[in-house]
């Protein structure tokens, strides 16, 4: 397969592009930091990769969405999935205050997706196959007083992917949310680790196997469907008094 | 957060911080507030090695750089396991060179306590096959070592706990095989004289390791089971696939029955009687086995491996290991004493394993060095620590020492009387570290930094 990760440096992406390279797939990766991503594309192809691309871009910057999604294409002759991954956790207390923050947030965590699904709709549909997954999180389920601008920017994408799913089913293109819960990485290495976290590694597995089984919406791990289901029942004269 | 070693003991609240490159270990390095710290690999030492109020995990240093099939080497971040190396290693017909008794330590674990193998009596430990490695000093300094460069931080970063620095990357040499499988032959040594005399006598064999029946006594005393193995030899295709097909059945068998303990099971279950049921059962049992078998490297390597976190099986008190070395001329009467002293004590060990090591390596804390090394554990509780003392008293004595990758309790004195480089350690620790910021529970314990 040909297997296009967007935000390549994350853990998470890491974790899941070594399974996909141990399985002998071609790799295109999409990043902005080129040492990190020069670091990963050695260690996939030691690990099995058969082909190993990247292109390094702050992916803000949608106006260079098209120009290296073709050249993944191109590098690869051809794209069957394309995972997004990029994100970032923003300090919610100071980004309630100040606009400016509020927006580079939303546009990293929210609009640039929006830009890279644009572009990869229109090429997937053209192909007429493949698979567009994105990582959002289990903050997008309900806006919650530590994170609602993450949150927000999450749901976002969300809402937009249901929509986008229905779109492109006669196109046969499958688009799959992924909602993780919390997870042990360099995103929330300033937070106090407990029995509810996970490795990336185990969210790497669920991510192939929901791809390979063309799932909708994932919750990764799996309790996490139940935990968000419990979360959106609270009524909201009980809700808006709580402050997890 | 709450953090430990291998054997749950001892337990202290550290922060954990993950640098994600070399650039971020060293902004944690510089960083204003002069904590000590201390280098974290896969935590599969025993007691404090590596603990610390603030630990350097190296979780995240954990990608392959190359894999050279020509030089044979591999150079790999310093968070990679021994296990992620041998899978991508044996479809190219390669293996590492010396593997301890679990998969799954980190390379910089592994350079830290200068590891050793069943085959340490052949091929010396883990280091005598790194050909290079870089290091981040305390300074945020990022310094290359190999036998020709820095030679002095070489010597002491083998072998030397983490305190000179973390290691960030590792070239290391790797051997070819011919197949996947270890013939193994299994010995029956009737009491611990014999046991020595079938280990002397199998210096030849790649692989050897004896498993002590550490409850017996009387005439009895130091029975063992003594598995020597050899790389397996080149087979017709047919022959590799049947054994292939062999060895996935044996697997699948095995996924389906092997044991997970997921929470601390309570220590009673560990008492003397159900250890020496135990042992008796596991020396009957294996007594009946094919004196000849060909097994497959996993389970010749790690049996352990086979039982997830087995180390709560010692309840929630956890256990201590107990492993030290003795030289060859003392070695049995030295070990004869010691087990007198365990069982008259009353208390057993799960596992008793004797090595035969050979010469020693040039590094200044590496623990191997000619002659028997024993391992015990025990569990956690208050009557054990005055018997270990004890026990310490012998192997001194005998001129023997103390494994710091198994140890939680050992004096200074203890330590400096085995280790008789210790200075020269300080001495390089003062050159690379003159403020001990890289420092242990038990560096401070043993009196190399304070
Ligand atoms: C079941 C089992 C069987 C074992 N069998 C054997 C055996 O047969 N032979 C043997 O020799 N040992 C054996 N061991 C012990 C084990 O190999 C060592 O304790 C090894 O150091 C563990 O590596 P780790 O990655 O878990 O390191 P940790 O336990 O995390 O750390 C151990 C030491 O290494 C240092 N360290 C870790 N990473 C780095 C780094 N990047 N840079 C600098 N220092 C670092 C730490 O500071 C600490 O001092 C066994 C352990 C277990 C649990
Ligand atoms: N960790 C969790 O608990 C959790 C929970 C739910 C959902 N998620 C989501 O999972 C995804 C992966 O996160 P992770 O946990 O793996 O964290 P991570 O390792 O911190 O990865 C985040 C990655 O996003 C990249 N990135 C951020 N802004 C970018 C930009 N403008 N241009 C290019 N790259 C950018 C970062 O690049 P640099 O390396 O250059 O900084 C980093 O590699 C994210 O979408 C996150 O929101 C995480």
């Amino acid at each position: 397969m040909k297997i296009l990760i967007i935000g390549a440096a994350s853990a998470i992406a890491k974790a899941t592009a070594r399974i996909y390279a141990e399985q002998g797939n071609d790799l295109f990766l999409l990043g902005r930091n080129e040492e990190a991503l020069n670091g990963i594309a050695d260690d996939l192809k030691v690990r099995g990769a058969s082909s190993i691309g990247l292109a390094c871009l702050d992916l803000t910057k949608s106006a260079q969405h098209e120009s290296s999604i073709q050249q993944a294409i191109d590098e690869m002759d051809g794209l069957d999935i394309a995972l997004i991954c990029h994100g970032s956790l923003p300090n919610q207390e100071k980004a309630e205050v100040d606009f400016k923050l509020a927006k580079k947030e939303i546009d990293t965590n929210g609009l640039s997706v929006i830009s890279l699904l644009t572009v990869l709709s229109e090429k997937l549909s053209q192909r007429k196959c493949g698979t567009i997954a994105v990582i959002t999180s289990v903050a997008g389920d309900r806006g919650r007083q530590p994170n609602f601008v993450y949150g927000a920017a999450k749901s976002l994408v969300s809402t937009y992917l249901q929509g986008l799913r229905g779109k492109l089913r006669a196109d046969q293109v499958h688009v799959i949310d992924i909602r993780p819960g919390l997870v042990d990485s360099p995103m929330t290495a300033h937070m106090e680790k407990g029995a509810l976290w996970s490795s990336p590694e185990r969210i790497a597995s669920k991510i192939v196997q929901s791809i390979a089984k063309k799932k909708h919406t994932v919750y990764a791990p799996g309790y996490w469907r139940a935990i968000m289901f419990v979360v959106r029942l609270i009524p909201e004269v009980v809700f808006k008094r709580l402050k997890f | 957060m709450e953090v430990h070693g291998w054997g749950r003991y001892p337990v202290t609240s550290a922060e954990i911080l993950a640098p994600t490159d070399a650039a971020s270990l060293n902004k944690l390095l510089s960083a204003k507030q002069h904590n000590s710290a201390i280098p974290r690999g896969a935590g599969r030492s025993y007691g404090d090695s590596s603990l610390s109020s603030r630990l350097l995990s190296s979780r995240f240093f954990d990608n392959f750089s190359e894999l050279n099939t020509e030089s044979m080497t591999v150079r790999c971040g310093s968070g990679i396991s021994l296990n992620d190396i041998l899978k991508i290693c044996i479809p190219q017909g390669l293996f590492l060179p010396v593997l301890p008794g679990t998969k799954f330590v980190s390379v910089g674990g592994a350079i830290a306590a200068d590891v050793h193998g069943k085959n340490h009596h052949l091929d010396g430990s883990f280091c005598d096959h790194l050909e290079s490695f870089r290091i981040m000093l305390a300074s945020g300094e990022l310094l290359h070592c190999s036998r020709s460069e820095n030679q002095d931080l070489f010597h002491g970063t083998c072998g030397g706990m983490g305190l000179t620095g973390m290691v960030v990357d590792a070239t290391l040499k790797l051997i070819n095989i011919k197949s996947t499988s270890i013939s193994q032959q299994s010995l029956v040594a009737k009491n611990l004289q014999e046991s020595f005399e079938l280990l002397n006598n199998s210096d030849a064999s790649k692989y050897s390791v004896a498993w002590l029946d550490c409850l017996s006594s009387g005439d009895s005393l130091g029975r063992s089971i003594i598995y020597l193995g050899e790389h397996g030899k080149e087979r017709g295709k047919e022959q590799e696939e049947k054994l292939e097909r062999d060895q996935h059945e044996i697997l699948k068998h095995r996924a389906g029955r092997s044991l997970s303990i997921p929470f601390s099971t309570p220590s009673l279950l560990l008492n003397k009687y159900t250890m020496k049921a135990f042992n008796n059962t596991y020396y009957t049992f294996k007594v009946k086995e094919k004196a000849e078998l060909n097994v497959n490297y996993d389970r010749y390597f790690f049996p352990l491996d086979g039982v997830k976190n087995w180390n709560r099986l010692y309840g929630g008190k956890g256990f201590l290991q107990y492993q030290f070395v003795l030289p060859t001329e003392s070695a049995q009467p030295g070990i004869e004493k010691v087990l007198e002293k365990i069982t008259s004590a009353g208390k057993g060990s799960f596992l008793s394993v004797l090595k035969k090591f050979g010469e020693a390596n040039s590094n200044l804390l590496s623990f191997p060095k000619e002659g028997f090394t024993l391992t015990l554990d025990f569990k956690r509780e208050k009557s054990l620590f005055p018997l270990l003392d004890e026990l310490d008293e012998i192997v001194c004595e005998h001129a023997g020492r103390l494994y710091l990758a198994k140890d939680a309790r050992m004096s200074a004195e203890t330590f400096k009387s085995g280790y008789s480089k210790w200075e020269e350690f300080v001495e390089l620790k003062n050159k690379y570290d003159p403020k001990n910021v890289f420092s242990s529970l038990q560096s401070d314990r043993i009196g190399l930094t304070d």
